[in-house]
C-alpha cells in the first residue's frame, strides 16, 4: 500500500491547502442538513404517543451525544497517530477537537435536563446515560486543563494524547460500571434513546441531523486547526504570505 | 533489571522512613474525613451504616489522591527523574517499583486502618472481610491511575488541583465497584462476581498503566 | 576524518515560541572535549538535554554513530553519564547511599569503590552523613564522584564547576582532561575559563550561532 498520502497529510502546508478546499463544502452541507433536519423534526415528525411533543428535543440531544462520544474516541486516535508517527497535524487536532467535544457534551447534558423535566418531573436524575455523559464532560475538562497548563506546546500535545488514550480505555469501563451502579440502586426507567421502533418520519430527521452535526463538527474543527497551523508556522514564508493575503482581503 | 527494581524499592523505603510524618499524614486525613460525616449528617446509626461503604471509599480515594501529588515531585526537582530516563534500565520497571512503594506505604496502610473506621460507622463485623478485599483490590488501581496523572503534572508549578481534575473521573469505575461490593454485601447479595470484576480491573490497570506513567514522565522531563 | 560518535544535523531548538538556535552542526568523536558557552538563555542547557535525548529537537536530528538518536536509545544510554543542574542527589540519603544508587543505574559499584570515589573528591569521613547537612559545594562533589567510578565514555555535564572551590575546580579540570586523553568524550557548559585544556578542546559559542 502506498503511504505517501499519509505522510503528506502530516505536512502543515499541505493540510492547510487541502482543508481550505474542503471547508466550504463541509460548511454548506452542515448548514443545509441541520436546517432540513430541524424543519422535518420540529414540524413534520408526528408527536410521540407517550411523550407528546417534548420528545422532539432528541433531534438535538441525540446528535450532540453521539458527537460527544465519537469526538473523545477521535481524540485518542489522533493522539495515537501523533505519538506513534510524530505527525504534527494530529497533535493540533487533539487540542483543537477537545473544546468542541466538551461543548457537545454540555449541549447533550442541557438538552437531557430540559427533556427530563416534563418526563421525570426533575431537571436532573441520576440516570445511567446522563451520569456517563457528565463523567465524559469531566474527562474533557481534564484534557483541556492539562493542555492549557503545560506551556511547551509539544509536551502539551503529547500529554493530552496520553490522557486521551488512558481515558478512552476507561470509557467502556466507566460505561459498564455506571450501568451496573444504576441497576444496583434503582430499577431501570426508560431512557431517552431507548424506544420501541421509531416510525420512519421520526428517525429520518434524526439521521439527517446527526450527519449535519458531524459535518458541522468537521467544519469547526478544520477552521480551528487552520488557525492553529498558521500560528505554529508563523515563521515560514507560506504562512506569512497567507496571513498577509487574508488581511488584504478583509481590509 | 530486577536488581534495579529491588534497589529502588529499598531506596524508596529508606526515604519514606526517614520522614515518618509523611507516612502518617494520609492515615490521619482518612480518619478526619470519616469523622466529618457523622458531624455533617448526624449520628443516626442506621443512616451511617447505609452510607458507610461510600464514605469509606470516597475518603480512601481522597487520601490516596492527596498523597499522589508528591509521588514524583521531589524526584523531578532534584534531577532523579532525568537520571532514570537516561539510564539503560527500562523506565517501566522503575515506575513499577515507585508505584509499589507508594501502594505499600499509603494504600496498604489505609486498608489496614479501614476496619477500625468501618466499625465506628457501624458496618457489621461480618462485612469487614468484604471491605478489606474491595480496598485491597481497589487501592492498587488508585495508585496506578493516580501515578499517570502525577507523571503528567509533575513539571507544573501548581499541579495539585489539576491532578485531581485529571484523575478523579478515571477513579469512578473503581469507586462504583468498590463501594458497590460492600453495599451488595449489606443487602445480602453475593459479592464474588463483583470482586472478580475488581480483580480483573486491577490486573488490567497493572498491565497498562505503567507504560502510560513512563510515557508521562518522559514528557514531563522533556518539558 | 574518523567517524563521529555523536553528531548533530541542522539541529534547531525552540522553547515557548522562541527560537534558541537553528542549523547547528556539531561533531564529537572519541577524545573530544567540547565546551558550550554563550550568554544566559542562549540554549546551552537545552542543547545538552537534546544531546542526551531528554528533549526532542524542533528540527534536525542528533546522530549517534551515524544513526538517529531515536534508534540508538540503548546505545546512548549505555555510554552516557548525564549530570544536570540538579544531579539527582537526595538530601535524606547519605552520600554513600546516593552514590551507590546512581552507580546502580549503570554498572553498579562495590562499597570499596564508592568509598574510594568519595575520597577522591575530598569527602572522606562524610560517607555516612545525610546529604542535606552538606554544603552546596560538598553536594556537588557527591554528584561528581560518579566521574571517579567506572564511568561510561560520554560525559554530558551541565555547569559541573558550580559551587566548587578553587582546588576542586583544578582537580575536576584535570580529571576531565584525563578522561579525554583516555579516549572519553566530555561535553559541558560553564562560564568559568578553563586552564587545563587537552589538545582536542573546542568551544562552541551559542551566542554567535544564535539569532
Amino acid at each position: 500500500m502506498n503511504w505517501t498520502w499519509f505522510h503528506k497529510l502530516g505536512s502543515p502546508k499541505w493540510f492547510y491547502e487541502i482543508s481550505g478546499r474542503w471547508l466550504p463544502w463541509l460548511s454548506i452541507s452542515a448548514a443545509l442538513l441541520i436546517l432540513v433536519g430541524a424543519v422535518m423534526g420540529l414540524a413534520f415528525a408526528p408527536p410521540d404517543y407517550q411523550q407528546g411533543n417534548s420528545f422532539r428535543i432528541i433531534y438535538i440531544h441525540v446528535p450532540a451525544a453521539f458527537l460527544a462520544q465519537s469526538t473523545y474516541i477521535s481524540l485518542a486516535i489522533a493522539g495515537i497517530v501523533g505519538l506513534v508517527w510524530k505527525m504534527k497535524i494530529a497533535d493540533v487536532a487533539v487540542q483543537q477537537a477537545a473544546p468542541i467535544g466538551a461543548w457537545m457534551t454540555v449541549i447533550a447534558l442541557l438538552t437531557g435536563a430540559v427533556w427530563g423535566k416534563p418526563t421525570w418531573g426533575a431537571w436532573w436524575v441520576w440516570d445511567a446515560r446522563l451520569t456517563a455523559m457528565l463523567i465524559l464532560l469531566f474527562l474533557y475538562f481534564g484534557i483541556i486543563a492539562l493542555g492549557h497548563a503545560i506551556t511547551n506546546r509539544d509536551s502539551a500535545a503529547k500529554a493530552c494524547a496520553i490522557l486521551a488514550i488512558v481515558g478512552v480505555v476507561n470509557i467502556p469501563i466507566i460505561k459498564y460500571s455506571v450501568d451496573w451502579w444504576n441497576t444496583l440502586h434503582q430499577p431501570a426507567t426508560f431512557t431517552i434513546t431507548e424506544k420501541p421502533a421509531m416510525p420512519m418520519e421520526m428517525w429520518l430527521p434524526l439521521l439527517i441531523m446527526t450527519i449535519g452535526f458531524y459535518c458541522f463538527f468537521a467544519a469547526v474543527l478544520l477552521m480551528r486547526m487552520r488557525i492553529e497551523v498558521l500560528r505554529r508556522e508563523s515563521r515560514t514564508r507560506w504562512a506569512q504570505a497567507e496571513v498577509a493575503r487574508q488581511i488584504g482581503r478583509s481590509a | 533489571m530486577s536488581n534495579v527494581f529491588t534497589l529502588l524499592l529499598v531506596r524508596e523505603t529508606r526515604l519514606m522512613f526517614r520522614r515518618p510524618a509523611e507516612l502518617v499524614n494520609p492515615l490521619v486525613f482518612f480518619s478526619i474525613v470519616i469523622a466529618l460525616f457523622p458531624l455533617a449528617v448526624g449520628p443516626e446509626s442506621q443512616l451511617l451504616q447505609t452510607i458507610s461503604p461510600g464514605l469509606l471509599w470516597v475518603a480512601a480515594l481522597l487520601a490516596v489522591l492527596l498523597s499522589l501529588d508528591g509521588l514524583f515531585r521531589s524526584d523531578f526537582e532534584d534531577g532523579s527523574l532525568e537520571q532514570w530516563v537516561v539510564s539503560p534500565h527500562p523506565l517501566v520497571v522503575m515506575v513499577l517499583a515507585k508505584v509499589l512503594a507508594h501502594w505499600l506505604y499509603c494504600g496498604l496502610a489505609l486498608v489496614m486502618l479501614s476496619p477500625l473506621l468501618a466499625l465506628m460507622l457501624g458496618l457489621p463485623t461480618q462485612h469487614i472481610p468484604t471491605l478489606l478485599l474491595s480496598l485491597l483490590l481497589g487501592t492498587p488501581v488508585l495508585s496506578l491511575l493516580g501515578a499517570v496523572g502525577a507523571a503528567l503534572t509533575v513539571g507544573l508549578k501548581r499541579g495539585g488541583i489539576l491532578l485531581a481534575l485529571l484523575i478523579l473521573p478515571l477513579y469512578i469505575p473503581v469507586l462504583i465497584l468498590g463501594s458497590g461490593v460492600i453495599q451488595a454485601a449489606l443487602q445480602g447479595l453475593p459479592t464474588t462476581g463483583y470482586l472478580l470484576w475488581m480483580a480483573s480491573l486491577t490486573m488490567l490497570t497493572l498491565t497498562l498503566a505503567p507504560f502510560a506513567i513512563a510515557a508521562g514522565l518522559r514528557i514531563s522531563v522533556a518539558e | 576524518m574518523t567517524e563521529a560518535y555523536l553528531e548533530t544535523v541542522d539541529l534547531a531548538c525552540e522553547r515557548d515560541w522562541r527560537l534558541l538556535f537553528e542549523r547547528l552542526n556539531v561533531r564529537v568523536q572519541p577524545g573530544d572535549m567540547l565546551q558550550v558557552s554563550g550568554p544566559n538563555g542562549s540554549g546551552k542547557t537545552s542543547l545538552l538535554r537534546l544531546l542526551s535525548g531528554l528533549m526532542h529537537p524542533s528540527a534536525g536530528d542528533v546522530l549517534i554513530k551515524g544513526e538517529s538518536i531515536q534508534q540508538q536509545r540503548g546505545e546512548l544510554a549505555r555510554n552516557l553519564l548525564w549530570l544536570g543542574h540538579a544531579a539527582g542527589i537526595k538530601g535524606l540519603l547519605t552520600a554513600e547511599e546516593n552514590l551507590s544508587w546512581l552507580a546502580a543505574l549503570h554498572h553498579g559499584a562495590s562499597r570499596e569503590q564508592i568509598w574510594q570515589a568519595l575520597a577522591d573528591v575530598g569527602l572522606k569521613g562524610f560517607e555516612d552523613v545525610p546529604c542535606h547537612t552538606l554544603s552546596a559545594g560538598q553536594q556537588r562533589r557527591v554528584a561528581l564522584a560518579r566521574l571517579y567510578l567506572d564511568a561510561p565514555a560520554l560525559w554530558i555535564l551541565d555547569e559541573p564547576f558550580t559551587a566548587l572551590d578553587k582546588q576542586a575546580v583544578t582537580q575536576l579540570e584535570r580529571h576531565l582532561a584525563q578522561h579525554c586523553e583516555q579516549g572519553g568524550m566530555v561535553i559541558f557548559t560553564t562560564h568559568h575559563h578553563l586552564q587545563d585544556r587537552p589538545a582536542t578542546f573546542r568551544e562552541l559559542d551559542l551566542g554567535q550561532t544564535a539569532l
